[in-house]
């Protein structure tokens, strides 16, 4: 690896004017479960690495008024095990659950997964699909940008030179609801996304008809994406097949995959379609108390 | 089961606690990686990122000048070797292409291949400072594919490669031009035509494999040291130390004997650590330097530069009787050798009909150089891309048929006295038996129920090799034995061995104290490889305790003071007239009073072996949505001959049946049209977790091999063979779609599912 | 060039101190400075689990973990997991199950087994399986392994 400076801030302003001194040639490090590797192949060379696991407001993981607050350098071991966020945001579960193994668990953050922005990250179409919002600061401030806006291309993001990801904070679940994510990979486990999707949708008292509903998808573009339409058009619509199939399409059409070595473009695309329906099947079985095993890489 | 003889045995068929199982789950062992040397340097390659390109010039300057690099070297540091071909105890090697691939000289020709090293402080300096490396490249088109390698018109790899035509190939007739056909094989017997004239029906198809890698978790190794008396000392993980050290002293152009390997304990190998890679690096810049230099490989340069094993195209062409006998096989085959001629093309070729009894056959097969790394062994050999293709053919022209699958392998089973296409003539073998064991096992006996689910079945043939093996044995005065052996122990094989020992001897398995040694300190040993370690290591240990118990009587004798003709050496014990009795403990106490050391040795060299066979039986079930499948259940029945320790036996077939797992449903080298492997990580390549796979059902079929005292067949090998067709098999009988392409991923699985929906 | 500082951890119960660069990991750490090499090297890119050690109580790959990282924290390696000379069940359970064959990828699991019983004492197979899919084994197909962490889990729980 080249070489490079460490430091560990132990609060946000410290990190900030450490950022701020380093002059764009420092990186934040949450789990490093991206970094170091990028780092280790060359493709990242920052002169200074400011690790952001000591700051309390990056390892907020608590509900309040607002909803759910995810610090930025939680790592996935402890979400997974937030019993709130097992009763109502299961979709950042269950994407937790399946990034990496359990060891990159211990450390992987869903602040560097975002952060990191891959079009496969696991945990992303789950934030889009719980509305999460980013909390920026910055040596101007703090910002919110909406998870669906926050990548901006492989790699790229809106965060500026000297800027930190805080949290991601989601508005409290509606009765009713119901999430979930899943992937195809061609393993069961320890593998990259070909395609992955999260979906929330909320129901009416009845169970039967669908209020909103919102879907990401990973994998199948540049960035993560918002399938802002396939949702909208779920919204007063029966919870059935047939509503979950017109989601599909409409979700096909706004993806635009590539073929590498996890996939082929057609086969990203026929997947999206596969895996909107049984997202939406299982978060609307979620919703409604029904009975659901979720079994990862099945 | 189909066990021929009841088993008279006291060591052989029990599982002691192996002899190196203590320092392996503490992590004292030491591996070759694990080797500090004082005053060590660590080594760095560099490596082409081009598939296929002249080199033009290579600039060290800014590497060395950089504080902490100690040495760099390039292929100009290694002596030339001009046009000769050395028989390196795996086969005979053209020189220039083996030290070309070390260090490349005026060509690379794959991505990933060496170009120059340097040796500095540590890593990190050393890594920097290979970056600093300015190599020069005009870039030419690589070649990746195989068909396409062979067309008139390909790009060419080698100047020097001109067809060789083995069997009964005729002479190729340019023999002026250079080609990416290295080899030509043809094997026939009796007449093809007039045996397909015989058949009511003939299915033919086309079949291509990936290129797919080993796996083995440790990266290879080497940590050298040339001494100012011009001896080097090579610290390795290796399957041969005795090839290691011929190779290593061929490519330097140094005498053998001033070469010693030291084999650390190895990470896995499967066929891939018997070719060197890094030690005559090593060496060169422990030259320079005068200090011991460490190289590694990281995980991207283990798949993209070691020898992974050939991509393939192969067509097949099998008739039979209505009533299902087979009157005449045809096959052609290509191999993707990579860079450099010496793919296991012929061993396919020796593989394809060997489980059956083909009256009439002929089978061709080419060795094609492609712009990918040289290929090497990978567990059987060849033998898995042939077994894909009959074997799905077979499973195709049952259904066809009407027929029980395993009831036509019994039908057209080859036994003793079948000859095989290419000439051989089997002696005792337990094809029958394996299929009989599948056939009568739980596993095909119970129902399969629910959508998108089928089963299959699939057989498999391996030779098994026999070469030679040294061991010696002390006799300990508490009555134990020290065993000494040159063969690495991959996987539990000092105890197969020590319990060969001990049986012969009668004494304990535990007992016996096996050390695997340098290449200074035993005699000439061939590889771990080839399912031969058991075998003929097993035979050099039984001979060493014959030798031991031959004179363990003649002691007895002079303490009875009687003829030595007089004294039997029975099950551990000395018997002597009128009732006289020595235990071996007792008598191991008197040695020192009676003559002084026991040192017993022995050595095995032209043993062959019979071959070993395997049959199994595997449920999947399908997502014929998106293409996945999920293995549900797998039975594998194999001929062990005689299993000396069952569960080292089982943990190979189970091992072999997960990386056949692998091989059929997602690994593969993944190639951007630049000829860059583009998953080269664990991730991306993708072997199975065990997350992936369930308990792996073992049945052991035991049909001694006369040729072994102890019936032992090779196992390490034939379990890796069956299982792509018996999954493709499974598939079909799922889904109904007959897939002819490995890897069956998920997206290649979908694209032929979807196909049939269409048509 | 970065300094190099003191790095302090508890490392199999005893206070370790060493000196280290930044881009040091703490694989590197363990196994060139420490001399801990029973914790393997298979990718050094977090794909292989082969560098398992446990972090403060958690399982994590130590090639992707720097050295300075874990100033002020409690390191469990291969090498403290038997009490004494007394193998503790699971590497017992490897041992007489013939759970390993090549054996590099053994301390990684015993590592792994040993965060999984902690988290979970009595598994169920497909609970194992998914704990242990980050660590590849090539050679034996996982069975005996399995088996293994069943045998050290159900011995335990007969124990305690
Ligand atoms: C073996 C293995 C398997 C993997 N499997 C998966 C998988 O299944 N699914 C998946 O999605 N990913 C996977 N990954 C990738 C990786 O683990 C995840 O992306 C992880 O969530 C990254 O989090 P981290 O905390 O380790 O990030 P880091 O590596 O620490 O950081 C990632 C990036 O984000 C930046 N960053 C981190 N925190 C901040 C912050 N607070 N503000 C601004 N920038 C920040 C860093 O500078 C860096 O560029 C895998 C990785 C490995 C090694
Ligand atoms: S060496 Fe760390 S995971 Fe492979
Ligand atoms: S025993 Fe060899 S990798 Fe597991």
């Amino acid at each position: 690896m080249h070489d490079f400076d460490y430091e560990r801030p132990v609060s946000l302003v410290e990190a900030l004017s450490l950022m701020a001194r380093h002059n764009g040639h420092a990186r934040p490090l949450a789990g490093g479960t991206d970094l170091i590797d990028q780092m280790r192949l060359g493709r990242h060379q920052p002169g200074a690495l400011i690790d952001v696991k000591r700051i309390a407001e990056l390892n907020v993981l608590a509900a309040d008024a607002d909803g759910l607050h995810v610090g930025a350098a939680v790592p996935c071991c402890r979400i997974v095990e937030q019993p709130l966020v097992n009763q109502q945001y299961t979709a950042l579960v269950d994407s937790c659950r399946i990034i990496g193994g359990i060891q990159i668990q211990s450390r992987a953050s869903v602040g560097g997964n975002l952060c990191n922005s891959g079009p496969a990250a696991d945990s992303t179409p789950s934030l889009i699909a719980l509305q999460g919002v980013c909390v920026i600061a910055g040596p101007a401030g703090t910002r919110r940008v909406p998870v669906e806006r926050f990548c901006t291309g492989p790699g790229q993001n809106v965060l500026q030179p000297g800027e930190l990801l805080v949290e991601i904070c989601f508005p409290p679940r509606p009765p009713h609801s119901g999430s979930h994510y899943r992937r195809l990979i061609p393993r069961n486990e320890m593998d990259i996304a070909v395609v992955g999707v999260g979906a929330a949708v909320e129901l009416d008292e009845s169970g039967r008809t669908i209020r909103a509903a919102r879907i990401g998808l990973g994998a199948v573009a540049p960035t993560p994406l918002w399938a802002e339409e396939a949702g909208a058009l779920l919204a007063g619509q029966p919870a059935d097949d047939v509503q979950f199939a017109r989601a599909a399409e409409a979700a096909r059409k706004i993806v635009s995959p590539i073929t590498d070595m996890r996939g082929t473009r057609e086969y990203r695309i026929h997947v999206t379609g596969v895996l909107v329906q049984r997202v939406l099947r299982a978060a609307v079985a979620r919703a409604r108390g029904e009975a659901f095993t979720y079994l990862p890489g099945h | 089961m189909a066990t021929a003889d009841k088993r008279p045995y006291k060591v052989i068929g029990t599982r002691p606690v192996r002899h190196d199982g203590a320092d392996k789950v503490t992590g004292r062992a030491k591996y070759g990686g694990d080797m500090r040397l004082t005053g060590m340097l660590y080594g760095a390659m560099v490596r082409s990122p081009h598939a296929h390109a002249r080199i033009v010039s290579i600039d060290t300057s800014q590497a060395e000048a950089l504080p902490g690099v100690r040495a760099v070297v390039t292929s100009a540091d290694m002596p030339a070797q001009g046009d000769r071909v050395v028989e390196l105890g795996e086969g005979a090697a053209n020189m220039r292409h083996l030290t070309a691939n070390i260090l490349a000289r005026d060509k690379v020709l794959y991505r990933g291949h060496a170009v120059a090293a340097v040796a500095a402080d540590n890593v990190h300096i050393a890594e920097q400072a290979a970056r600093l490396v300015r190599v020069e490249y005009e870039v030419l088109q690589p070649v990746m594919n195989v068909l396409d390698a062979m067309r008139d018109d390909a790009p060419i790899l080698n100047d020097d490669v001109r067809t060789e035509s083995l069997g009964a190939a005729p002479q190729s007739p340019d023999q002026s031009r250079p080609t990416n056909i290295a080899k030509h094989f043809l094997f026939e017997k009796g007449d093809v035509a007039k045996g397909f004239a015989e058949a009511d029906l003939v299915i033919e198809h086309e079949f291509d494999t990936a290129m797919v890698h080993q796996g083995y978790i440790e990266p290879h190794n080497a940590t050298a040291l040339w001494n100012t008396d011009g001896r080097i000392t090579i610290w390795m993980s290796t399957q041969g130390s005795f090839t290691a050290r011929q190779q290593t002293a061929e490519l330097l152009r140094v005498p053998v004997s001033s070469v010693k390997v030291v084999p650390m304990e190895i990470g896995g190998g499967f066929g891939g650590k018997i070719s060197v890679y890094l030690p005559p690096v090593a060496a060169l810049l422990s030259r320079k330097t005068g200090r011991p230099v460490k190289l590694q490989m990281s995980r991207a340069d283990v798949f993209e530069a070691t020898g992974p094993t050939p991509g393939s195209h192969m067509r097949l062409k099998l008739g039979v009787t209505r009533d299902g006998r087979i009157t005449a096989g045809e096959a052609w085959i290509a191999f993707d050798a990579g860079a450099y001629p010496g793919s296991p093309v012929g061993m396919a070729c020796m593989c394809v009909f060997a489980c059956y009894d083909v009256p009439h056959g002929r089978v061709e097969g080419f060795d094609v150089c492609v712009n990918k790394p040289r290929t090497n062994a990978y567990r059987a050999p060849g033998s898995t891309h042939v077994a894909f293709a009959i074997e799905t053919i077979v499973d195709e022209i049952c259904e066809k048929l009407g027929l029980d699958p395993l009831e036509f392998r019994l039908k057209n089973a080859s036994r003793e006295g079948t000859r095989r296409v290419d000439g051989p003539v089997f002696p005792r073998i337990g094809m029958v038996e394996t299929v009989q064991a599948i056939r009568d096992s739980q596993h095909y006996q119970s129902p399969l129920a629910g959508p998108c689910r089928g089963r299959g079945v699939a057989s498999g043939f391996w030779f098994n090799v026999g070469m030679k093996s040294s061991v010696t044995a002390t006799v300990n005065l508490d009555g134990t034995v020290s065993l000494i052996e040159g063969s690495t122990d991959i996987g539990g094989t000092r105890t197969s061995i020590a319990m060969q020992l001990a049986e012969t001897l009668g004494i304990a398995a535990e007992d016996v104290n096996p050390t695997v040694v340098d290449t200074d300190s035993i005699g000439y040993t061939d590889v771990t490889g080839g399912s031969r370690v058991t075998f003929a290591t097993g035979i050099a240990a039984v001979e060493a305790a014959r030798d031991i118990q031959r004179q363990m009587v003649q002691r007895a004798a002079l303490l009875w003071d009687v003829d030595p003709a007089a004294v039997k050496y029975d099950d551990g014990r000395l018997l002597g007239p009128a009732g006289k009795q020595f235990t071996f403990k007792e008598l191991a106490a008197e040695i020192h009073q009676t003559g002084g050391p026991i040192i017993g040795s022995g050595t095995s060299s032209s043993a062959t072996q019979g071959g070993a066979f395997g049959t199994h039986c595997v449920d999947v079930e399908v997502d014929p949505e998106t293409g996945k499948v999920q293995i549900l259940r797998y039975t594998i029945a194999q001929d062990a001959g005689t299993a000396i320790h069952p569960s080292y036996v089982e943990g190979q077939m189970q091992g072999g049946v997960v990386q056949g797992i692998g091989w059929a449903l997602n690994e593969e080298y993944w190639y951007d049209d630049r000829g860059t492997m583009r998953n080269a990580t664990y991730l991306d390549y993708r072997l199975p977790t065990c997350y992936d796979v369930p308990m792996i059902e073992t049945m052991i079929v035991e049909v001694p091999d006369p040729q072994h005292p102890y019936g032992v067949r090779g196992v390490g090998e034939v379990p890796i063979c069956p299982p792509p067709a018996a999954i493709a098999n499974a598939i079909y009988h799922a889904v109904g779609v007959r897939m002819r392409r490995l890897p069956m991923s998920p997206p290649n699985l979908l694209s032929e599912i979807l196909q049939r929906f269409q048509d | 060039m970065a300094k190099k500082r003191v790095v302090s951890a508890t490392i199999n119960g005893e206070v370790v101190e060493f000196l280290c660069e930044p881009r040091q990991t703490l694989l590197e750490v363990l196994r060139d400075t420490l001399d801990m090499t029973g914790t393997k090297e298979g990718c050094s890119n977090g794909n292989c689990g082969a560098c398992t050690v446990l972090l403060d109580g958690r399982p994590v790959v130590s090639c992707l973990v720097l050295a300075m990282e874990a100033d002020g924290s409690e390191i469990r390696t291969i090498e403290g997991v038997a009490r004494g000379s007394h193998l503790d069940e699971v590497q017992q359970a490897f041992l007489e199950g013939a759970a390993l064959q090549c054996g590099i990828c053994t301390p990684g699991f015993i590592m792994q087994t040993e965060a999984l019983l902690q988290a979970n004492p009595n598994p169920t197979e497909e609970e194992i399986r998914f704990y242990l899919a980050g660590n590849l084994c090539r050679c034996t197909g996982y069975d005996k392994i399995v088996r293994a962490v069943q045998a050290a889990a159900q011995k335990r729980l007969a124990t305690t």
